[in-house]
């Protein structure tokens, strides 16, 4: 017999961390499962040793504590069974009387010409990469897109040595400039924006900027700007935003409004025992990841009313989605960057021109193979809604690839 | 003369590809868009079939409409003619394998046996110990949506009108009602799968739920249709739910994984332990099936009728229904149209329609 934790938490960024920690603490048994190497999630990816101080004391808490940490375990389905949640993955099938997602969220790519170029990366991926010893030293790099994101990522190369030579933020000046009186309601955010743009040069970040086209023959060799300006470059980050990582909760039932799990003030989805925090429920930055996951800690161990110091600790990232990322709202003009021959889908090949704005998410699927592949429509789904239209395809398991031996139900397997 | 067929799965699309052909008036509607039904969850395993001489005639003529027009299919409805090996675990299958061989060759139908050796070196992932198999040559393997898409379009070519996002409420001698309004029409085919009985009451047509299970790319992974000759207990077991192991190598390098059958209605979740009963079938006959990476699971509902042949034929005054085909409808579609389109013309069709009629005798449905 399977042994059946109190809690499973699903995803250790902030929010899974934040919430196993806190399951932990009221004594419950609770494992955090997460597809990585340690936990920390997007943010906080680091290398053994080499923690930022901000994890650091979140590590602390989580090496005290009596959590089973099962990383290097993708979960690729979650189902009810005989009144449990049971997730699966390559080697585990985990039971648990309650679940946490906290899945975290993945980038916005949106098709432009020459993004499949080598080198071109999204703008995450590519801090992850110079964070796990990617050398950029010396090289001449280029950040583009839109929203938050984009400033610690030219931050972190920088640090690394890299010459950041542009970070080309689409939305305007203007509609930044709305965001700012929210900025300025937290001090530390403020401190952290201008540190960011203090390690690269604030005069390299500019607005209404974006690349339309990525130029190289095997490899990245410059990018142009809508200005038509041409950058030489080695390397280009570029991500236009988040999507919520909210496969798994559809998978489970979970309704959703606007793309995000819709969840109560105790972090409860619409599924009695099924409790979501951090990006799936809204993109909310760390502070608010670590709050929410808090809460849904507290709430998931015990049917109990979340404790003040917790509804404290959530404080005024409650509300969502923050004004910070209507500034960074796309303009048609990035969303109209892809040629008839671009490529949308990379995994099926497929090209803008093979797409009928009539059709739907599933009608394109079925009639291109676009979505079709290894990555599930993760990529080219939400940049085919943002530029057609398209809605989402429906979610089906496995969430992420999975042999078929782990398709097997336990009593089957050799 | 005006028709409009209602449906625009692969029965519909063929079915208005075939009376456009005729130069009626064609309009297909469709409640979603082309092939948005059971088509889009097919495996598109074109194959003959000879579990009663109907199924036979209907099948065998259906592959042959297949293979006629193979040249001219576009790329993406992804056409092969891998053939099918009906894999015999034990002696007593082999003994049935030799006797359907018979039954093919006498009735034109390409086919040899296989015995173990030859077996092993034609598919190589397949278990050791198998007693061998019977191979039927000619049998294809399509893309079941972008054929839908093909035909339709062929049919629009010769004149059709092709709707999409247009439920059909009602269907009369005459006319049909969309959105509370009826539209008249000299003929009309009820080609609405699973919907169908809507729209035809009294029409013995139940969804038998199927799960599919899609490989990443493994070119060469396998080079038939590969079913196990059990497959038929699976197919006509009355019982709750059954499996039986069913593999086919698509044009991508991809293995589709089938296939499971059960009555639940529409209900359109994935039965994790029926798929985990099915994936162990498949690793039962093809051991390293179990190390390959899957991308997706999906569900479709075979539209099933309680002798397991499709319903095609005239109902009432210019009412017709093409409907009904079960496991067999991309195989069918086109044999389907043909007959179809010689019955509203009053030509006599190349096989006998009287069995698929759908004012036959029904036996009592017997799953309860
Ligand atoms: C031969 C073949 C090969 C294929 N290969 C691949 C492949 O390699 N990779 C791949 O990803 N796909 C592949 N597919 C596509 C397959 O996944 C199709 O989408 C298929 O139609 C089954 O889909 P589905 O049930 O997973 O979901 P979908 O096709 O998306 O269907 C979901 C259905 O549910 C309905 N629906 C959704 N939400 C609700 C709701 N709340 N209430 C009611 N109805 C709802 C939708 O309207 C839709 O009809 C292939 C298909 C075929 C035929
Ligand atoms: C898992 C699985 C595997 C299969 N594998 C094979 C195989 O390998 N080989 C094979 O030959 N067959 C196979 N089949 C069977 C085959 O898919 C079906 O027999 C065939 O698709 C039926 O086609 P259809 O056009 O009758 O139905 P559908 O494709 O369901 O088309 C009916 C259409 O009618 C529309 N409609 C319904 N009601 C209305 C309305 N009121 N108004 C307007 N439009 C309406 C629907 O939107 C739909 O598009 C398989 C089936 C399943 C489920």
């Amino acid at each position: 017999m399977a042994e059946v934790f109190d809690v499973a938490v699903v995803g250790a960024g902030p929010a899974g961390v934040a919430a196993a920690c806190r399951v932990a603490e009221r004594g419950a048994r609770v494992a955090l499962v997460d597809e990585g190497f340690r936990p920390g999630g997007q943010i906080y990816r680091h290398r053994e040793g080499r923690a930022p101080a901000a994890i650091g004391e979140w590590m602390a808490r989580l090496a005290r504590l009596k959590v089973d940490v099962i990383h290097r375990t993708a979960v690729h389905d979650a189902l009810r069974l005989d009144g449990k949640f049971q997730l699966r993955a390559e080697s585990v099938h985990l039971e648990a009387r309650k679940i946490v997602l906290a899945t975290g969220a993945r980038e916005l790519l949106l098709p432009f010409p020459g993004w499949t170029l080598p080198n071109v990366f999204s703008a995450g991926g590519l801090q992850a990469l110079v964070k796990s010893g990617l050398e950029v030293a010396g090289k001449p790099v280029v950040i583009g897109g839109s929203g938050p994101l984009l400033l610690p990522v030219a931050a972190t190369l920088a640090k690394a040595g890299a010459k950041v030579e542009l970070v080309c933020e689409q939305a305007r000046r203007a509609s930044l400039a709305r965001a700012l009186p929210w900025l300025a309601r937290s001090p530390r955010k403020l401190a952290e924006a201008l540190s960011y743009q203090a390690a690269f040069g604030p005069s390299r970040y500019r607005t209404s900027t974006w690349i339309s086209e990525a130029i190289g023959t095997d490899r990245l060799e410059a990018v142009v700007t809508n200005s038509a300006r041409r950058v030489s470059c080695d390397f280009a980050g570029v991500s236009f935003g988040l999507v919520p990582n909210v496969e798994l909760a559809v998978l489970l039932g979970c309704e959703l409004r606007d793309g995000f799990v819709v969840v109560d003030r105790r972090q409860q989805s619409t599924v009695p025992g099924v409790f979501v925090a951090g990006e799936p429920c809204g993109i909310a930055g760390v502070d608010g990841a670590l709050g929410q996951g808090l809460v849904a800690g507290d709430a998931a161990c015990r049917d109990v009313t979340v404790t003040a110091d917790v509804e404290a600790a959530r404080g005024w990232y409650e509300y969502k989605p923050p004004p910070l990322l209507r500034s960074f709202a796309l303009r048609h003009e990035v969303l109209e960057l892809a040629r008839a021959d671009t490529v949308v889908c990379r995994c099926e090949d497929v090209r803008l021109s093979r797409f009928d704005p009539e059709w739907s998410a599933r009608e394109a699927k079925l009639a291109t193979r676009a979505s079709m592949g290894p990555c599930q429509g993760r990529i080219c789904g939400p940049a085919l809604d943002a530029i057609l239209g398209y809605g989402a395809d429906c979610v089906r398991c496995p969430a992420k690839p999975a042999t078929f031996e782990s398709l097997l139900i336990p009593e089957d397997r050799k | 003369m005006d028709a409009i067929v209602v449906g625009a799965g692969i029965v519909g699309a063929a079915v208005g590809e075939a009376l456009a052909a005729d130069g009626l008036a064609v309009t297909v509607l469709d409640a979603e868009f082309p092939g948005a039904g059971t088509t889009s969850a097919a495996m598109g395993h074109v194959v003959v079939m000879d579990d009663s001489e109907a199924q036979f005639a209907l099948t065998g003529y259906s592959r042959r409409l297949w293979s006629e027009r193979a040249a001219e299919l576009p790329p993406d409805v992804e056409d092969e003619c891998p053939g099918t090996l009906w894999v015999a675990s034990d002696e007593e299958e082999l003994e049935h394998a030799v006797r359907r061989s018979h039954f093919y060759r006498e009735r034109g139908v390409e086919a040899e046996v296989l015995d173990s050796a030859a077996l092993e070196k034609a598919e190589p992932n397949l278990r050791r110990g198998l007693a061998g198999a019977l191979l039927v040559h000619g049998d294809r393997v399509i893309y079941p949506p972008n054929a839908a898409r093909r035909l339709l379009s062929n049919a629009v070519v010769r004149g059709a009108l092709a709707e999409r996002r247009v439920r059909v409420e009602a269907i009369e001698p005459g006319r049909v009602r969309v959105n509370g309004s009826w539209r008249e029409t000299a003929i009309v085919v009820n080609a609405a799968g699973v919907g169908a009985p809507e729209l035809t009451p009294g029409l013995a047509i139940e969804p038998r739920k199927g799960h599919l299970v899609i490989s990443d790319r493994y070119p060469g992974f396998c080079r038939h249709q590969l079913v196990e000759l059990g497959y038929l207990k699976s197919a006509h077991s009355a019982g709750a739910e059954s499996v039986a192991f069913n593999l086919q190598p698509r044009a991508t390098g991809q293995v589709l994984v089938g296939s499971s059958r059960e009555f639940v209605g529409l209900d359109r979740s994935t039965n994790r332990r029926l798929v985990g009963r099915m994936v162990r079938r498949a690793v039962d006959f093809v051991p390293a099936l179990a190390a390959l990476s899957v991308l997706r699971t999906w569900v479709g509902f075979r539209p099933s009728t309680p002798d397991n042949l499709p319903f095609i034929g005239e109902v009432d005054e210019g009412v017709f229904v093409a409907a009904g085909h079960e496991g067999l409808g991309i195989t069918t579609a086109l044999g389907t149209a043909r007959l179809l389109a010689d019955l509203v013309a009053g030509r006599v069709p190349e096989i006998d329609p009287s069995p698929y009629s759908p004012l036959r005798p029904m036996p009592e449905a017997q799953h309860g």
